[in-house]
């Protein structure tokens, strides 16, 4: 299976790349000897979320499902936030072959990452809202 | 800086040529006769297939009843391995010698031995990807049954010193097998000056078609088939001969062979170029050999990014070209080619390779060495790999 229009369009035209300085979270899953590694940003307004930002090292895939991640929840509130799925980035792109698919589970965890990351900043146990990070296997 | 398209993949498949395809056209509609027939229709068939076993033949230095005709590399390789293997069990031999970074062809069919109650032995490569003769020699056994060793590899087209591995397994009675689907066309190879037992070759990465490739087998030595069924292949290998792909194979081999130093002569500074231009990135490293590989082939790790996202962007600027990233194989693993050479995983991950033939001009040179930085810089920038190599901290 080949990548959709979609994600080939969110590759080539990475939505919010980039990194935010005065972040509220900042979460960093996967490793190189994978091939991926994704990085998030959140500026987090009360319960919104008001910018997200990422950087990628990875595949096509990586990319475009960071790029998709960060755009279904800027402006969304954290709730939705944690309530988004590997499956409906998966969906937002039109799909991901099979092997790509640990990709959108990556973009998931990345924004879990970042809201633990915030919680805890916060001197809040993110434990029992976020819930454990699953980092990949190798 | 206007878009261009340029093939650099020719490792990977070629274009068939106009002259391999005029040379086929006839056998489609009009000879198409079954070459066992024997009628005229089928004897022309025949004929035409015996005029390019005689060129591959000769293309090899070998005699032409020493070449079978079969589908593929791969089906050569099998037949030559698993055929030596089946062979040498019955004198208690079921030892095979190859090396760590041999195409999967090879791979996959010792490690399939493996389970069948082979040994193999897995000799290294240098970092500089080069099977030292010596250790070939130190890893064969009394019951070793066969040495298979890849003439060029695939990935980052270093050539393996074949006549000194050929002369060692004589002296020590030890069948010599090459994979040399990457070679030929590119280097001469004479196989009964060189030693050479048996020799796989494939034609599209010569321009003939997809599906047609052919073992070298030496005289005197007598395998058994891999696949059975009619008498075609004077026995040895059924199935109905594909005419127009042999008769292709035939022309594209006596092509690639009969200018093989003109050739080079053209590619190899374009290449360099490439080689130059590309390192002078920072953080770049060419992967093998510069001297002792293909003329056409360069394999560059680029670190802080990762090779299909590399690729995609190329071929966004209408440049082909392959990668050893993991994500271009389906598994998680880098390649393993780029492994044996020591490299970490994150680097394995950000390669390339470009394969070029005479084709891709000075222009076309000037243009990948105009796109690949531009690339490079834009996947560096969004990579949190390159961010902390920057801040000279190191990744796990």
């Amino acid at each position: 299976m080949q990548y959709s229009e979609k994600v080939l369009d969110h590759f080539s035209n990475p939505r919010n790349v980039g990194e935010i300085e005065d972040a509220d979270g900042v979460g960093e899953i996967g490793n190189a000897k994978c091939g991926d590694i994704m990085k998030m940003y959140l500026k987090i307004d009360g319960s919104i979320i008001t910018d997200a930002k990422f950087k990628t090292f990875g595949c096509g895939a990586a990319v475009a499902t960071s790029s998709m991640a960060t755009e279904l929840i800027k402006g969304k509130s954290i709730d939705d936030a944690l309530k988004l799925t590997n499956q409906a980035v998966v969906e937002a792109l039109d799909g991901l072959p099979p092997v790509k698919i640990h990709c959108s589970v990556l973009a998931e965890q990345a924004v879990r990452c970042a809201l633990s990351d915030y919680y805890t900043r916060q001197g809040i146990d993110p434990v029992p809202i976020v819930g454990e990070i699953k980092e990949p296997e190798e | 800086m206007e878009k261009r398209f340029i093939y650099a993949d020719n490792a990977a498949t070629t274009a068939v040529s106009e002259e391999v395809l005029e040379a086929m056209l006839p056998y489609f509609r009009t000879g198409y006769g079954n070459a066992s027939s024997i009628y005229k229709l089928g004897r022309d068939a025949q004929k035409a297939v015996e005029t390019s076993r005689e060129k591959v033949a000769k293309a090899l230095g070998a005699d032409p009843r020493e070449i079978y005709f079969t589908s593929c590399g791969s089906e050569s390789d099998n037949w030559a391995i698993k055929g030596t293997a089946e062979l040498m069990a019955k004198k208690g031999k079921k030892h095979i010698v190859t090396s760590v970074f041999e195409h999967h062809a090879v791979l996959h069919t010792t490690e399939y031995l493996e389970k069948h109650g082979f040994e193999v032995t897995y000799v290294p490569v240098s970092d500089k990807g080069l099977i030292d003769p010596q250790d070939v020699k130190n890893a064969i056994r009394e019951d070793t049954a066969l040495v298979t060793i890849m003439y060029a590899n695939n990935e980052i087209g270093t050539i393996q010193p074949i006549e000194e591995i050929a002369a060692i397994c004589h002296e020590k009675g030890v069948l010599f097998h090459t994979d040399a689907v990457q070679a030929v066309g590119h280097v001469d190879i004479d196989v009964h000056r060189q030693g050479i037992d048996m020799l796989s070759l494939s034609g599209h990465k010569i321009h003939a078609q997809k599906g047609i490739g052919a073992l070298y087998v030496r005289k005197g030595l007598i395998l058994p088939n891999l696949i059975h069924g009619g008498g075609q292949e004077r026995g040895k290998r059924a199935g109905t001969e594909n005419v127009p792909a042999i008769v292709g194979l035939g022309v594209a081999i006596e092509s690639a062979t009969k200018n093989i130093a003109e050739k080079a002569a053209v590619i190899t500074p374009r290449r360099n170029r490439l080689i130059d231009g590309i390192l002078k990135l920072p953080y770049t490293r060419l992967n093998g050999d510069r001297d002792k590989r293909l003329p056409g082939n360069l394999n560059i790790s680029i670190e802080g990014i990762e090779g299909e996202s590399l690729l995609l962007m190329l071929d966004m600027n209408g440049i082909c070209a392959s990668s050893g990233s993991a994500c271009t194989s389906g598994s998680l693993d880098p390649s393993h080619v780029l492994l044996s050479l020591g490299l970490e995983h994150a680097v394995a991950h950000g390669s390339m390779r470009l394969s070029i033939e005479e084709d891709v001009t000075d222009e076309d040179v000037d243009y990948i060495l105009e796109v690949v930085p531009k690339v490079v810089e834009r996947l560096r920038a969004m990579s949190p790999v390159w961010e902390k190599m920057m801040k000279g901290q190191k990744y796990e």
